[in-house]
Order: C-alpha cells, then sequence, then structure tokens
C-alpha cells in the first residue's frame, strides 16, 4: 500500500476546512483510505539521518502520512486525496478535463525513430500551458512523478517521465535510439558534458541513479529525446537534461513518458496532467501533443476521453443488497468523481450511464462502479442478512474439552450407570444420606435404588473390578448426577460432575490435585 | 531425650518454671532445651512462656585476670617486698598488657611508687577484681558500682539470657506423635493409620509437575475455530499442497502480472521444480484474454501477459490459491452451491520480525451461491466474529486485486480502547468467476484472517516467534489453557 506524505495544513487548506486528527481519521475510514502516521518534515530528516529528537516541535510543519490503495494513482499526491475529498463531501463538482483547442498544424510533434522500438517502443507527450508552481505545488509535482515511477512504472522499467521547460526548448521534438556515444548533454545537477556511456559510469556510484542503469545498459542503442535544436531533452529512463530542467518561475510544462507498455504509460500521462492542470491558468485544460511514428500512425495525447458504462440500476442494488432510486445512485457516484447519469431501459428498469474519468483507470468493469456507490453509501449503513448457522451446546463443548484435557494427563476414562443403590451414595461413602436424591419408585433390584447424586460410586466400583489391574490406576468420569431441585417444572435437574481417581501404593492426593484443579482450566468449576 | 524429660514432667507437674533451671538439674544444654520447646510448642503439644534474664558475663579479658589475677596484682607481686626494681627489669619481667595495664592501675591504687625504680609503698593488696570476676563467673550478683568497674574496664559484657516457662498445651500427650506426610498401603495393612497423625496439606506448594501430555496452543485455536465453521455450515477444503504456480495463486484471481505481490522480494519462488508441468489451457486462454483485452463486461487490463510467468512455481502466498481451484471445479459441474473454508500455512518473503514471519496460517472462508449481497457478506462478518467475542465490528473499503467490492474488518478491543483491524473480505471480481464457467448470477463473498493475531491476543503473547517455530518454550505450551473460542 503506497503512503503519500502530505503536509495538514496545506492539505485542510485545500479541503477548506480544518479537521482534529479523530474527524480526519473517520473522514479518511469511510473513503478508504488511512492515516498511518503523524509526523514533522524535521522529525524525517532526523530519522533519515538517525539523529535524535531535538526540542521544540511545535513550530514544525505537521505531516500526515496517508495510505492510498494500490490501484489509485490519481491519490499518490496532495493535489488528488483533496480533490478526491472535495468531490466526495460534495464541496466540489467533478472537473471536467479538455484538450485546449489548438489545431493539429499548430500542435506540438514527437516524431518516433523505428530504432526506439528495439529498446523503449513507446512514447506519450502533453504540455501544461500558463501554469504557475509555489514551492509546495513544485515539490508535490516532483514528488508525484517519484511515485509514478516507483508504483505504477515498476521503477522505471515500464515507463519513464521527463517534464521539461518548454519556454527553454523548441519543437517538433524526435524520440531516437542511438549508440551512446554518440548522445552528449549537461544532466541535470551537473555542470559539464557527458556522453551516454560515460553517464553509465558515473552513475554507478549514485545511490538513486544506479537501480536504474540495468534497464538500458547492455542495449547497444539508448532511448533519447531532441528537440529542434538537438538539445537532448532526456536519456530515458535514467535522467532528463539540466537545459530544459523545470524551476519554480516555469510558466510551460513538456511531459513526456517513455515505455514499454502503452496503456500504463497513458495512465501515467494521465495523472500528472489531469492533476496538475489544476495549476493552469485555464485550470484542467491540457495541450495536446502529436506523436508520429516511422511508418506514418500518429496519435493525440494526452487520450482524455472518458469510458462509457453502462450498469443496470438492479445490479447494484441486488449485489449491495440495498433499494436505491435511481437518482440516489447517480448522486453518490457524483461524489467518487464518477459521472453518472440515469437512463431508461426496457419494462421499467433503470440503467445508470457512467463517464469514468481518466482519473479512474481503476474502473474496470460494472463490479467497480457498484463499490464505489456502496463506498458512499456506506458499507456500515447496509444492513445486514444473516446467513443460517447452528450454536454449539456450550456445556457439552466444554465437557469435550475437560475430558481431553485430563485423558491427556494419563487418566482413562470410564463410562458408569447412572442408577445405583441408595448404599452407594451414602454410608459406603461414609456420608449421611442426601436429602437432594431422586429416588426410583419401582426399582427392581437394589441396584436400581436412586438416580446418582455423586459420581463416585461408579469410579470407586470401577476400581472395585479391577483390583488386579497395574497401579497407579488413573481414572476419570465426566457426567451428569440428579439433584432435586423446586426451580425446575419437574422438580429435579442435572448436573454436570468431574470425577478423578489415582489409587495406588499411596494416597496421590497431589496427582489428583494438580492435574485436575490447577493449570489446565481457567473457569470456575462450580459454574457446571 | 530432653523432650521425654519435659513431656514426662508435665504429666504429672503444672508446669516447669525456668527451662534454665530444669536444663542445669538435669544436666541438659540449655540450647537443646530451647530448641525441643520450640518444636513442641509448634505441635501445641506445649504452651511456652518467654523469660528473659540479664546476666553479665566475662570477656576474654576478664576470663584471663579471674584465672591468673589482676595486672595490678601481677605487678605488685612482681615488685620485690622490699627495696625497688628499675622499670625496665620490672617490664621484663611481665606480659607487656599485664605491664600496661598493671603499671597505671597499681599507680591509681597507689600501691606503688612509679620511676626509674619501682617499689612497694603497701605491704600487701588484695585482687578485689579477681574476686569480682570469679563471683560474676559463678552466677553471683554484684553491686552498681561494683558493675560498673568492672565494664569499665571491659571486663564483663551484659548478656541476656532467654529461656520459658512451659506448661502443658492443647495437644499435649506424654509422647509426641510423627506426623505422617501419606496415608500408604503399609498403614492401612498395619492398622497403624488409627493412630497417625497428618502433616496440613499445603495448597499453596506448586508440587511436582503432573506427567502428560500436551496439544499446541494455536492448533487448539485452529479446532476451535474448524469448530466454528462447521457450525456455520462451512466444508473443508483441501489445503495440503503448498507447491502452487503462479496461475492459480494470481493470474486465476485476476491479480495482474506485473503487480508487486508477484517480487521477488514477496513471494518464495521455487527452483526446483521450478515450472508447473500442466495447466487447463482452455481456462488459460480465458484468462490470458481477460488480463489482457479484457470481456465479460471488463476493459481488462491492458498489457501482454506471459504464460512464462503463469508457469513458475512458488510456495503459495494465501490459500486463496486452492480456493479457485475449488472454485473451478465447482464450476465443472452443474451448480450448487457451497460454503468453504480453510485454514493453513502460507509463505510470505518477508523480513521476519515481533509479529511477522515467512510462514504463518491463514484462515479463508467463502461463500458461493446465487444472488450473494454485500449484505450477505457484512451477516455472514458479524456471525463469524461474534462467535470469536467480537461482536462491534466496522467495514472500511479497501483494495485486493481479486475482489471489489473489498473491506477491511475493524473490532472494537475493549482492553486497548480502540478499533482494530482484524480480517479482510470482498466479492470476488467477474473477471475471475467468469472465465470458470461459474453461471453469471452466482457471486462469491470471502474472507481472511491470520490464526496466529487472534491466538496471541487471546493468550497475552507479544511476540510471536515466542508462539510458534523451534525456539518456543515448552512450558508455554504446558502451561497454556484450554481453548474455549466459540463456546459462550
Amino acid at each position: 500500500m503506497p503512503t503519500v506524505s502530505v503536509g495538514r495544513d496545506r492539505l485542510f487548506a485545500a479541503l477548506g476546512k480544518s479537521y482534529t486528527k479523530e474527524e480526519f481519521e473517520d473522514l479518511c475510514f469511510c473513503f478508504g483510505i488511512e492515516l498511518d502516521d503523524v509526523t514533522t518534515e524535521k522529525a524525517i530528516i532526523r530519522k533519515e539521518k538517525h539523529l535524535d529528537e531535538e526540542g521544540d516541535e511545535n513550530d514544525e510543519e505537521v505531516i500526515y502520512k496517508i495510505e492510498v490503495p494500490a490501484n489509485r494513482y490519481d491519490l499518490l499526491c496532495l493535489e488528488g486525496i483533496a480533490q478526491a475529498l472535495r468531490v466526495f463531501n460534495k464541496q466540489q463538482e467533478i472537473p471536467k478535463y479538455t484538450l485546449s483547442d489548438v489545431s493539429k498544424d499548430s500542435m506540438l510533434q514527437m516524431h518516433v525513430k523505428p530504432e526506439t522500438s528495439s529498446i523503449r517502443p513507446y512514447v506519450v507527450c502533453a504540455v501544461l500551458r500558463d501554469i504557475s508552481f509555489d514551492e509546495a505545488s513544485y515539490n508535490s509535482f516532483i514528488d508525484l512523478q517519484d511515485k509514478l515511477h516507483q508504483n505504477i512504472c515498476r521503477r522505471r522499467t515500464l515507463v519513464a517521465i521527463g517534464t521539461h521547460d518548454l519556454d527553454t526548448l523548441q519543437g517538433p521534438f524526435t524520440y531516437e535510439a542511438l549508440p551512446p556515444s554518440h548522445i552528449n548533454f549537461v544532466p541535470l545537477k551537473q555542470t559539464r558534458d557527458f556522453t551516454a556511456d560515460e553517464l553509465m559510469e558515473f552513475y554507478k556510484s549514485d545511490l538513486k541513479l544506479k537501480k536504474y542503469l540495468h534497464i538500458i545498459e547492455n542495449s547497444p542503442l539508448y532511448p533519447v529525446l531532441y528537440d529542434q535544436n538537438r538539445t537532448v531533452l532526456s536519456l530515458p529512463p535514467i535522467i532528463n537534461g539540466a537545459h530544459s530542467a523545470i524551476t519554480l518561475k516555469t510558466k510551460n510544462v513538456f511531459i513526456e513518458c517513455t515505455a514499454t507498455d502503452l496503456t500504463k504509460a497513458k495512465i501515467v500521462l494521465n495523472t500528472m496532467v489531469t492533476i496538475f492542470s489544476e495549476y493552469c491558468k485555464r485550470k484542467y485544460q491540457v495541450e495536446p501533443v502529436e506523436v508520429v511514428y516511422a511508418d506514418g500512425r500518429s496519435y493525440v495525447y494526452p487520450d482524455l476521453s472518458a469510458y462509457n458504462m453502462e450498469v443496470s440500476l438492479s445490479y447494484i442494488n441486488h449485489t449491495i443488497g440495498v433499494s436505491l432510486e435511481a437518482e440516489e445512485v447517480t448522486s453518490l457516484l457524483n461524489r467518487m468523481q464518477l459521472h453518472a447519469e440515469r437512463s431508461a431501459s426496457g419494462n421499467n428498469q433503470w440503467n445508470i450511464n457512467v463517464l469514468v474519468p481518466p482519473t479512474r483507470s481503476d474502473v474496470l468493469h460494472p463490479c467497480d462502479v457498484m463499490e464505489d456507490v456502496a463506498i458512499a453509501y456506506g458499507y456500515n449503513n447496509i444492513p445486514k442478512r444473516k446467513p443460517a448457522s447452528v450454536k454449539p451446546l456450550a456445556l457439552n463443548e466444554f465437557s469435550d474439552l475437560m475430558r481431553l484435557e485430563i485423558a491427556m494427563n494419563g487418566f482413562t476414562e470410564v463410562l458408569t450407570w447412572i442408577l445405583c443403590s441408595s448404599k452407594e451414595i451414602s454410608t459406603m461413602l461414609n456420608r449421611q444420606t442426601d436429602e437432594s436424591t431422586a429416588v426410583v419408585g419401582n426399582p427392581r433390584t437394589s441396584d436400581f435404588e436412586v438416580v446418582r447424586t455423586t459420581l463416585m460410586p461408579g469410579i470407586l466400583k470401577t476400581i472395585g473390578h479391577n483390583k488386579d489391574h497395574p497401579k497407579p490406576i488413573k481414572i476419570y468420569e465426566v457426567g451428569d448426577v440428579v439433584l432435586l431441585d423446586e426451580k425446575k417444572d419437574v422438580g429435579a435437574s442435572c448436573r454436570r460432575r468431574l470425577a478423578a481417581l489415582y489409587c495406588g501404593a499411596n494416597s496421590g492426593f497431589e496427582v489428583i490435585y494438580l492435574t485436575v484443579l490447577t493449570k489446565n482450566f481457567t473457569c470456575e468449576l462450580n459454574n457446571c | 531425650m530432653a523432650e521425654e524429660a519435659i513431656l514426662g514432667y508435665l504429666e504429672k507437674n503444672e508446669q516447669i518454671s525456668d527451662s534454665g533451671n530444669f536444663a542445669a538439674e538435669r544436666g541438659f544444654d540449655h540450647n537443646d532445651v530451647v530448641n525441643v520447646i520450640k518444636s513442641l510448642h509448634g505441635f501445641r503439644y506445649i504452651d511456652a512462656q518467654d523469660i528473659k534474664r540479664e546476666t553479665w558475663v566475662l570477656t576474654g579479658e576478664g576470663k584471663k585476670y579471674a584465672a591468673e589475677g589482676s595486672p595490678e596484682v601481677q605487678l605488685f607481686l612482681a615488685v620485690p617486698a622490699e627495696g625497688s626494681i628499675s622499670k625496665d627489669e620490672l617490664q621484663k619481667k611481665l606480659d607487656p598488657a599485664v605491664f600496661k595495664i598493671g603499671c597505671s592501675q597499681a599507680g591509681k591504687n597507689k600501691w606503688v611508687e612509679m620511676g626509674k625504680q619501682v617499689s612497694r609503698k603497701v605491704q600487701n593488696v588484695e585482687d578485689k577484681v579477681k574476686d569480682l570476676l570469679l563471683q560474676v563467673q559463678n552466677g553471683h550478683a554484684l553491686s552498681k558500682e561494683e558493675i560498673s568497674s568492672l565494664k569499665a574496664r571491659k571486663l564483663i559484657v551484659p548478656q541476656t539470657w532467654k529461656g520459658y516457662s512451659v506448661r502443658k498445651g492443647p495437644n499435649y500427650a506424654p509422647k509426641r506423635k510423627k506426623a505422617a506426610t501419606d496415608l500408604t498401603r503399609e498403614n492401612l495393612q498395619k492398622g497403624d493409620w488409627k493412630e497417625l497423625e497428618f502433616k496440613e496439606y499445603n495448597f499453596n506448594a506448586k508440587g511436582q509437575p503432573a506427567e502428560g501430555g500436551h496439544l499446541h496452543p494455536l492448533l487448539k485455536v485452529r479446532k476451535q475455530l474448524k469448530d466454528i465453521f462447521l457450525q456455520m455450515g462451512f466444508e473443508e477444503m483441501p489445503t495440503n499442497n503448498f507447491v502452487e504456480s503462479s496461475f492459480w495463486n494470481f493470474d486465476a484471481l485476476f491479480q495482474p502480472q506485473q503487480h508487486p505481490a508477484r517480487d521477488s522480494h514477496d513471494t518464495f519462488f521455487l527452483e526446483e521444480p521450478s515450472t508447473t508441468r500442466e495447466l487447463p489451457e482452455d481456462y488459460v486462454e480465458r484468462v490470458k484474454r481477460v488480463h489482457e483485452s479484457g470481456g465479460y463486461g471488463s476493459r481488462g487490463y491492458g498489457y501482454e501477459w506471459k504464460r512464462e510467468e503463469a508457469n513458475k512455481n512458488l510456495l503459495r502466498t494465501h490459500t486463496t490459491a486452492v480456493s479457485s481451484r475449488m472454485l473451478k471445479a465447482l464450476a465443472e459441474k452443474p451448480f450448487a452451491p457451497k460454503k468453504y473454508f480453510s485454514i493453513d500455512r502460507v509463505f510470505r518473503n518477508e523480513a521476519v520480525d515481533r509479529t511477522h514471519l515467512a510462514e504463518f496460517h491463514q484462515i479463508e472462508g467463502l461463500v458461493c451461491d446465487r444472488g450473494l449481497t454485500l449484505g450477505d457478506l457484512i451477516g455472514v462478518l458479524h456471525d463469524f466474529f461474534s462467535r470469536l467475542g467480537m461482536s462491534k465490528l466496522r467495514f472500511k473499503p479497501a483494495y485486493n486485486p481479486y475482489t471489489e467490492p473489498s473491506m477491511e474488518i475493524f473490532s472494537y478491543h475493549e482492553g486497548f480502547g480502540k478499533w482494530v483491524e482484524v480480517g479482510n473480505s470482498g466479492m470476488f471480481r467477474p473477471e475471475m468467476l467468469l472465465p470458470m464457467g461459474l453461471p453469471e448470477d452466482v457471486h462469491v463473498i470471502a474472507w481472511g484472517l491470520s490464526l496466529e493475531r487472534p491466538t496471541m491476543i487471546l493468550y497475552g503473547i507479544d511476540n510471536i516467534r515466542d508462539l510458534f517455530g523451534h525456539k518456543v518454550d515448552l512450558g508455554l505450551i504446558k502451561r497454556n489453557p484450554i481453548c474455549r473460542l466459540g463456546i459462550s
């Protein structure tokens, strides 16, 4: 699960209101993200440098670390989270993303040379016109690229993003693949120029960049982007050129994504431009670029078209287990940034027409729409349907657990008669006759005179008939006895008893005591 | 002997007034008598009252003078009756300590003239000190001044003498009976059990541990959970296959091939056998298509699906791999609803710490039927978790590649005073079920949690390696109480 660090106060400003930590956690819980950690900028740096805590943290910027679902690339930065939550809270309408009205002739072009197909076949591009960065949004822009590189781009192997100050460049652009020695430029953060193979050597000691060298290292041709003046824009997926580096003052941004997976490249480009078009003079408007392949095929990017999905209302209701009206469903979906309208289908049924925006590449199937309805409705508001099931009888389950434990202590179980003679529960046990005894009126013999009030006769008689059995003899029984009981309708009730017996050359009291009464049972036996 | 004397005496007499006298009269060591009295008193044969007496005893120095005479007298006697003796010669005649003290005392008493020459000042002297010491030694009393002077010279020290006066106690008998610690066969055969006195049981003593067998705590919890599932009408899935192919573990579940979970840092891939021998080809085709281009109402992932990836063998990362095999088998027959469960080992290539292991047990339950809803999932979760003692539940939207909707299950923990995550759940995606051939209106709801976590919370164990594995303390297994999960 990816984690995004956002400044708390900046986030609340973007949400237009301040929350307490509990209120914000609640909001996250309902939406499906999680406030993982609260820290400060300085604390993060201290942790990275393994320094100790230092004094007053009150005036340090509070950072919220928010965990977002792995398939929501639109939530990988503050702007994306804030927008999603604003729409969820009905504070904002779903933005409508459009391409700016540029004729095909005046559109910037990226020409793709055929050699690139051997190493990194695809490229997609776009322009953000008249954009205004401040320090926070600039950092956010850089961080988003980083997050995308780590996640969907699979550490730049599938897609690599390059962002450039368009005013330092001149189109049309070319995307080529050349032998490393033929590529020469001043890379970002350096002052002298390098050839591409010199750069590979140079970056072997760079902690951050050495991880990406393997992607193109062994290829005879390296991918490279040029503008009309043969200025190198970037050597993907390694590094951009210093010439076109973006600064706080940059007004026009050129974005190129080279890739081995076109679907993901488009998702990445769409994510970058939709989120940051918020800062353009013409909000939510993106300037297109035409990509022309050597064989003449050409495509206009970004592809901001919404994906149209028709979902039946009954599917939504019958899968969630609610009965919502079509209007309710469309308003719930709008809160999830899915533009929805109802339309009638035959036989009095409703369909929901959903326009899935370019920011929601996670929506693949009507079930994704259905989930969003459930989330906006609130999972905890959905009525539960109890399934049929059976419950165990606690007393019997517990008795069986006890029987097992005692047997494991080396005792042998016996099962003896419930009926016995009245002597056996009185004088033979050296006891007074128990007044609570259930007495049989018509016993055939003395063996059936009474219902046992204790398990003692049974186990004692068992010993009596096993006198020659090797000693020590350890036996036990778990079973019911009957006692008179005025609280029962019939006047008598069963009670569950456990009896254990040790017979040997000594009394063996401690054997019984330790086995039965201690350690194994965490309950009070007199509850039985 | 002393015991018989004391008990015998009390048979005919009211009391022994002074143990000291009693001992002296009969030639017993008073310490022996004291020990016997204490022991008899403990068993209430007698009642003893303390007696205290202050006496004086001679110090080592005092004993020396009592035998040899005080140093001043020794010195006096070393000085000739007539004439004098040089100090040095006198010194040579006597013990250095005797000389030193003798000089000062004799001088104090004005018995001798001290100088370079020493001579007698008086004719005779009495050795009062020696007499007094002998008197003390014989136990005679002295006057206060006499005591003071001896005490000042550190010749005597006070001593408290403790003794007893003794009467019959409640358990008095002329002869002490020995307490038996157990009743034996011999006692019964001889008949002496009638007179035996038994030592009291000490219920606080730990005693010998009982010899017997013990079941493992984790597996006790597993048994209870299995019972819970059976009572809810679930059938157990066969899970005895740790080696699984990526196809059944990931692809069949609509988990894309470039998903982070399929990285070697999360999954154990096998070197031997490295690839699966066979897969159901028709089904593989359908799975490939749904990943690449969708179908069954889906957009698909839009990437190139590779057979080699699917062929890779691994140690299963979840028992959902078994569930997908079971659902496929179900789809091959005319449809009948089913409830399945399993509790078995899964493998994750993760860093080991206090709460995470490379192997652990996953509990999984699933219901497969027509017309199931999210409300049914919530209902079955309430039923299941309430049997574990968790009846306050909340659900949070989550993400799994193979379920949509997905819900994380939170339960309110009274002890911690907060909501804790207890499991994960969801409805399997159509992209997973439809390629199997299950009818369109059949939905599958499922949930899972680990076995270790609830066990650790139940038994208050905070390091998972204390519970599971070879580093476990056998004593913990032996001490572990029965598990009553599922029994209200």
